[in-house]
């Protein structure tokens, strides 16, 4: 009987075979070779020359390296932390308010409007606003038309105002994530909690947080690991935007592994800036879901 | 009067929302004369497809929809019969060590492209499939399958074990089951990978850009990133290349929007 199980259960394997060797051979050895190439110097031709830990305390002392990782946290808050707070605040009134005042098509034609951009390609949106955002584009016309000339700005040129400008395309690439997830999430909300709240005379915030929040509390937990995890990893709207500048302002870890990869040709420096990007990606998603293990047993 | 407010509130961010989109049409349709005269705000004065014409043709823009669509629809079709694979071993064959099996997938799914882009690249030019839509086929049906062996196996997990048995009894061997009873049932689901990984796929960026170079072979964001970042192209030509990249993205919305509630309703009457 156990050694038919075993039979059966080995046949089965055989239905693995394609997965596991396309797994292997595309994703686990080009990993495994990068960690290898991080530890040499390498122009990309000829021998590989073994240097231990060079690239590693090298990157310890790059302040480009630093800085691109400030940038990253930037872009966490304009890809994660944002939209969720406000996709948070948007599906609510949707869903509470347009929802059941106004009718549900006001909703979702509403809904689809926010979500729009998500389905461009991230290169497309790029361009989309990088044109928008030139000196001479549409939002500095838009502010001079209405009388706000003075605003005006050199929105991606400028050091000063690049990384805003960056952060502010993201957020509208993103938002409607959220908004979408969450108010899925309120579909199954218990009605009855609502009446309960309106009856006790709570609020609309006061039922925003005490009842809805709590409800969709595994979806925020899903869109900020998701979020977060896209925001690391960023390198289009970044390579269409600003190709880092102006004058390194906007580089991001992705992008500066890149620079390194096919620019400079330092291809054992690229690998390592890679791999710490790595670690930190599997890090931050081990303490993600470790956290809301523990949420959901509480 | 305050529930008005709200819905006024809801109005102008979807309007903010839209307004990209809204001037790029604007611009894509006008004259370049027209433009530098009027700016980029103004209603064009007489509508012209002039420049979306010029730059279809100067980029080739057939080639690189054809491009994309061949990569898509492949990497979308073997996504799925690979995932499905995975997932019916894993979910239903339960065979020993299936869980560290799915958190490799999953890790997979996880890590950055930045950390692979290098070998990947080095590989395909020794094994001389650098510049083929065949390399970025191959690379990315294991990515999308990733993620579709993690999505399949929790729901074949639960699969009805009674039509399982049945199947055995009436004589199906394992193949059989799956082409037969596994596959048509879960239908919806596999409805939902194919668009998800076609999207996902068409949208991709990195990996195209670092393994696609010619005419022949690039995507269309690719095309229209590399044109972008060379900056040569005038204001009215960006909002036309612009709107031609827009234009299949909400096409693959309405269409698929449908076929994602249809998927989405059909799975969980089932």
């Amino acid at each position: 009987m156990i050694a038919k199980t075993v039979r059966e259960r080995g046949s089965y394997l055989l239905f693995l075979i394609p997965g596991a060797l396309l797994l292997v051979t595309v994703i686990l050895v080009p990993f495994a070779m990068n960690i290898g190439i991080s530890f040499t110097r390498w122009q990309g031709v000829g021998d590989p020359q073994w240097t231990g830990l060079d690239n590693y305390t090298r990157l310890l002392g790059d302040s480009t390296f630093w800085s691109s990782f400030q940038h990253n946290l930037a872009l966490v808050v304009a890809m994660a932390i944002l939209p969720t707070a406000i996709g948070l605040v948007i599906a609510a009134a949707l869903f509470d308010v347009i929802g059941k005042r106004f009718g549900q098509r006001a909703a979702s034609v509403l809904r689809a409007c926010v979500y729009l951009p998500q389905v461009l390609p991230i290169a497309v949106a790029g361009i989309v606003w990088s044109w928008i955002l030139a000196p001479q584009g549409a939002l500095n016309e838009f502010l001079d038309a209405v009388g706000l000339g003075s605003l005006g700005q050199n929105w991606l040129g400028d050091p000063d105002v690049a990384l805003w400008s960056v952060m502010g395309v993201l957020l509208w690439i993103q938002l409607g994530y959220p908004v979408v997830i969450f108010m899925a999430g309120l579909q199954r909300a218990d009605p009855s909690l609502y009446e309960a709240a309106e009856l006790d005379g709570a609020s609309w915030w006061g039922r925003f947080w005490h009842v809805t929040v709590p409800q969709i509390r595994p979806e925020v937990f899903v869109v900020l690991l998701t979020c977060t995890i896209a925001a690391l990893k960023v390198f289009g709207p970044i390579y269409v935007l600003t190709r880092g500048g102006p004058g390194g302002a906007t580089n991001v870890p992705s992008y500066f592994s890149f620079q390194n990869f096919f620019e400079k040709t330092q291809v054992g420096y690229g690998a390592a800036i890679a791999t710490v990007l790595t670690v930190l990606i599997l890090i931050l998603t081990t303490v993600f879901l470790k956290v809301q293990n523990r949420g959901e047993r509480a | 009067m305050k529930r008005h407010a709200v819905l006024w509130s809801l109005i102008v961010l979807a309007v903010v929302m839209l307004a990209p989109f809204a001037i790029v049409a604007l611009n894509a349709l006008k004259t370049p004369a027209q433009y530098a005269s009027d700016g980029p705000l103004a209603l064009p004065s007489d509508i012209t497809f002039q420049g979306v014409i010029d730059f279809w043709d100067r980029v080739g823009f057939g080639q690189k929809l054809l491009n994309s669509f061949i990569i898509s629809g492949s990497v979308a079709v073997l996504a799925v019969v690979v995932s499905v694979l995975n997932a019916y071993a894993l979910g239903i064959g339960r065979i020993r060590g299936r869980s560290w099996i799915l958190i490799a997938f999953l890790v997979a799914n996880t890590l950055p492209q930045e950390a692979m882009v290098y070998p990947l690249y080095f590989l395909a030019k020794e094994t001389g499939l650098y510049d083929t839509q065949l390399s970025v086929i191959i690379i990315f049906t294991i990515i999308q399958a990733a993620f579709g062996t993690y999505l399949l196996s929790s729901t074949y997990a639960g699969f009805p074990h009674e039509l399982l048995e049945a199947a055995r009894i009436d004589g199906a061997n394992k193949w059989q089951t799956l082409v037969r009873i596994v596959v048509p049932i879960s239908r919806p689901t596999l409805g939902v990978l194919f668009v998800f990984s076609f999207i996902w796929t068409w949208n991709e960026f990195f990996l195209p850009l670092v393994l696609l170079i010619s005419n022949d072979t690039q995507t269309v964001p690719v095309a229209l990133g590399v044109l972008q970042g060379q900056r040569l192209m005038d204001a009215t030509m960006t909002s036309a290349s612009a709107l031609l990249g827009v234009i299949p993205a909400i096409a693959f919305f309405l269409i698929f929007q449908r076929t994602l509630t249809r998927g989405i309703t059909a799975g969980a009457v089932k």
